[in-house]
């Protein structure tokens, strides 16, 4: 799977309850959390982002609470892939878990607006715009197979279980 | 990483649970002992159950749900989800913890159902409190959650160690918050980022059980996965032989009381430095700081004074055991003679779901575990994470203020 998009870029330390506040993750209406996504950071991040856009930033993304309500908001308003220089571990298991791609590299080179193409489960990302190639740090293998699958709700339903050892 | 011929607590713990020589930086399948989900996480988690063709948990006796983010429910949707949750409950025979019963980590640490050396996944990032208890606990989401439930298994990077010794006397005036405030400011707020953060040293055992289970609470503040307190009494405990990515020593007797300052855990700085700083709302309660002993701290400095004038000071105990505790203790009446208001137990006001949200521009002493910009409720609020005893001490003057600096102080 390519995916290509756009540059909406952010700093460190962005904790889950900036992309979506503790006050709105009680529910499973996707829509109540897509339009509060990262409003106490950006009032005009859903007004920037359009469908297939990365979100880049620094070190320590998703650091805080455990809510799965983050990388789903993030997903379901249209974020494609999120790459950053590090990420806090429940945050990176979850975004997984839910198929949406996640990239460590070195995003001191990657510019707001700048435009990036990256093939899943692959080693490198893109920068059209400058015409640039980063290395990535690589997802364990069975990070890679739950993305495949499309998040760990269809790889548990096809392999009845963790089937894999990697 | 896998040179030393000993292992840590983490990979002793994953080795048996996975029935593999699990050493730190590969990925093991492991047996889980105990599941956790709140009423934040547990709606989402059963409907990826669902998803995954779940019918039957693995074994219903080895999950807990817990009503306890938004409890009492504060508007009809919520009030909903609680029926999602106990209905799943019951036809599944999941216990659940009802709204007020408590938090879900303070409930856990009093169940007995969590013993040492157990691997426990809780859907809450604070999970890793019960490493007080020598279990293994780590926070994760609701679909990981939900795969556990159906298979009573969880895919692990066996974690990288870091071992921090507590040596020295704590001053009185300053308490086991204050040692782990201290550390987050020195090791950032991902300092631990996926570690497993064992802690040491004979501080330890002057330590209550309450003390321990304040530190291991905030390893999730420094990044950490999960935490192992390795006192005197512990049995899961490292090789001597074991490798460790990093040994921190700290001596606590230099530790003053500490804040954490807007908007970020690791902004760390000693009350005295801002002492005075006008406050309008103390909050004394969570999964970090509501247990018994800190609402004794709190009562200690308000006794037969009154919080200041304007102050509103709300205090919420981690659990009904702990609120009959301490009416038995005549905590209760202290507290409620000096001004406090008491709110049901639960985690409303900590991740600002209701019951204290701040007003625009207000500061606020609380004595729980995140300050981020929003967390209580609203973004344009200034949050100060402090223990007990400055919290109390800074509601009774109505500013900041170091508990030492008290007439009389002899606190904690």
């Amino acid at each position: 799977m390519l995916l290509t998009g756009k540059v909406l870029k952010y700093g460190d330390n962005i904790n889950t309850d900036v992309i979506i506040p503790g006050k709105y993750t009680k529910t499973l209406d996707l829509n109540i959390l897509t339009t509060h996504v990262m409003e106490d950071l950006d009032p005009f991040f859903r007004r920037k982002l359009r469908p297939g856009d990365f979100v880049v930033a620094g070190r320590n993304f998703g650091c805080g609470s455990s809510r799965e309500q983050a990388p789903v908001a993030l997903k379901h308003a249209g974020v494609s892939c999120i790459a950053a220089i590090s990420f806090a571990r429940i945050f990176y298991r979850n975004a997984v878990n839910i198929g949406l791609p996640l990239i460590e590299c070195d995003t001191s080179l990657i510019d707001e607006g700048d435009i990036l193409e990256y093939s899943l489960g692959g080693s490198q990302l893109r920068n059209i715009t400058r015409n640039s190639i980063l290395t990535l740090i690589p997802l364990p293998q069975i990070m890679i197979e739950i993305l495949k699958e499309g998040g760990l709700v269809p790889f548990i339903r096809s392999r009845k279980g963790y089937t894999v050892q990697s | 990483m896998n040179g030393g011929t000993g292992k840590t607590a983490a990979e002793k713990v994953l080795s048996e649970k996975s029935g593999s020589d699990a050493r730190s930086d590969t990925i093991v399948i492991a047996s889980v002992d105990y599941l956790m989900a709140s009423d934040t996480t547990a709606p989402m988690a059963i409907e990826a159950f669902s998803a995954m063709g779940g019918e039957r948990v693995f074994d219903a006796s080895k999950i807990a749900f817990v009503i306890d983010h938004a409890s009492p429910p504060p508007n009809q949707t919520i009030a909903n989800l609680h029926i999602m949750m106990r209905s799943f409950a019951a036809r599944q025979g999941i216990r659940l913890y009802e709204a007020g019963e408590g938090i879900c980590h303070q409930l856990l640490l009093e169940s007995g159902a969590l013993s040492e050396g157990d691997l426990v996944l809780g859907a809450d990032s604070h999970t890793c409190t019960y490493g007080a208890l020598g279990v293994m606990a780590a926070g994760v989401g609701s679909t990981d959650l939900a795969a556990a439930m159906l298979t009573g298994r969880s895919w692990f990077k066996v974690p990288r160690t870091m071992k921090i010794i507590l040596e020295g006397i704590l001053p009185n005036v300053s308490s086991a918050k204050d040692i782990v405030l201290a550390l987050i400011g020195k090791l950032g707020c991902d300092g631990a980022t996926y570690r497993s953060v064992e802690f040491h040293g004979k501080t330890l055992d002057a330590l209550s059980f309450s003390d321990k289970a304040t530190i291991a609470n905030m390893v999730s503040e420094m990044g950490g996965k999960n935490c192992f307190i390795c006192d005197s009494s512990a049995s899961v405990v490292s090789d001597s032989n074991a490798v460790f990515e990093e040994v921190v020593v700290v001596d606590v007797s230099n530790i003053r009381p500490m804040l954490a300052c807007p908007h970020s855990v690791d902004n760390v700085l000693p009350v005295s430095e801002l002492a005075g700083k006008r406050i309008d709302q103390v909050f004394l309660g969570s999964c970090t700081n509501g247990r018994l002993e800190d609402l004794r701290v709190a009562a200690s400095i308000l006794r037969g004074r009154r919080v200041a004038p304007g102050i509103r000071f709300y205090v919420n105990p981690a659990s009904q055991k702990v609120f009959l505790q301490a009416l038995e203790e005549g905590i209760l009446q202290t507290l409620a003679e000096a001004g406090a208001v008491f709110l049901p137990p639960g985690c409303g006001p900590c991740v600002g779901t209701h019951n204290g949200i701040p007003g625009d521009g207000e500061v606020v002493v609380s004595t729980t575990n995140r300050n981020f910009r929003g967390r209580m409720g609203n973004n344009k609020a200034l949050i100060y994470l402090a223990s007990p005893a400055t919290a109390a001490a800074s509601a009774l003057m109505g500013e900041i203020t170091d508990p030492g600096t008290l007439e009389g102080a002899s606190c904690c």
